[in-house]
């Protein structure tokens, strides 16, 4: 399994994200080595087709395909919850469901 | 930089999504005016979008006016377009002014630095409380509502409890 974690420092959300991604793998026993990319520039982001920070992806797939082929840019990336919130960082179901 | 608390607001003059132009004199008889930075495109910002509206809601009778400004550079971030606000503050019903700093000069009158960013302001338009709306963006885990503390506080002619918080959101988005 290849974990890829983008992010932009711009945004504050990465932490969060980048401890909610330890805590599934945790409980689901995987070690798995994360690679982590910090994205800086516009030219970056769109070479990497970043739609925003963070971005995870497993095995080359988004963990939100959704919201995966937004613009790339330099932002916080918007994830939804079920009932449809915004939030800065996927939810742990998202996760979840991509580590299935 | 930004601008430090007691200080008199600085003064704008700028565009609405309603199609008139707002200045900070417009305000002059609301005892309590809350600035806060915002944009379109932030998770941040419309995760506490409800709660603005709400305050308004709440207080806006008792002379409590809340007015959000975006300054993001919409030639990088075109989700962020003075149409973009319009429409965001139609389909999201918002009953506050949403204004438009297209040149950025109001921004760097006031030196926010993230969306949202609350500066309010007494009266007498002095700075009394600066920073995040709460505690926490997600609204069940609200423990401190720091805004609306601070609006009752002034609405009372009293001073905040607490006058200073830091804003957590997306950076402002400042032309090159």
């Amino acid at each position: 399994m290849e974990i890829e974690f983008l992010f932009w420092d711009g945004c504050p959300s990465h932490p969060e994200a980048r401890q909610l991604l330890d805590d599934v793998l945790a409980e689901r026993g995987l070690d798995v080595d994360v690679s982590v990319h910090e994205v800086f520039t516009q030219a970056e982001a769109e070479e990497l087709r970043f739609p925003g920070s963070p971005t995870i992806r497993v095995d080359g797939r988004d963990v939100d395909p959704e919201s995966s082929s937004a613009r790339p840019a330099l932002n916080c990336r918007i994830y939804r919850k079920p009932d449809g919130r915004p939030s800065p960082v996927p939810t742990r179901e998202q996760l979840e469901a991509a580590l299935s | 930089m930004t601008i430090a608390l007691a200080t008199e607001a600085p003064t704008f003059d700028l565009p609405g999504v309603d199609g008139q132009r707002h200045s900070l004199d417009d305000y002059a008889d609301k005892p309590a005016l809350a600035v806060v930075w915002s944009c379109n495109h932030c998770p941040y910002v419309q995760a506490w979008e409800g709660r603005m509206i709400r305050l308004q809601r709440e207080f806006g009778d008792r002379g409590f006016e809340l007015v959000a400004i975006s300054s993001n550079d919409a030639d990088a971030y075109p989700e962020d377009s003075f149409a973009a606000m319009k429409a965001r503050a139609s389909n999201e019903g918002f009953n506050f002014d949403y204004l438009y700093d297209e040149d950025q000069s109001v921004l760097a009158a006031y030196g926010a630095e993230r969306t949202p960013e609350v500066f309010l302001f007494d009266r007498d338009r002095t700075l009394v409380y600066h920073g995040a709306i709460d505690d926490s963006r997600e609204e069940e885990n609200v423990t401190q509502e720091y805004l609306r503390d601070a609006i009752v506080a002034v609405l009372g002619d009293d001073s905040p409890a607490v006058n200073e918080t830091p804003a957590v959101g997306c950076t402002v988005k400042r032309k090159p």
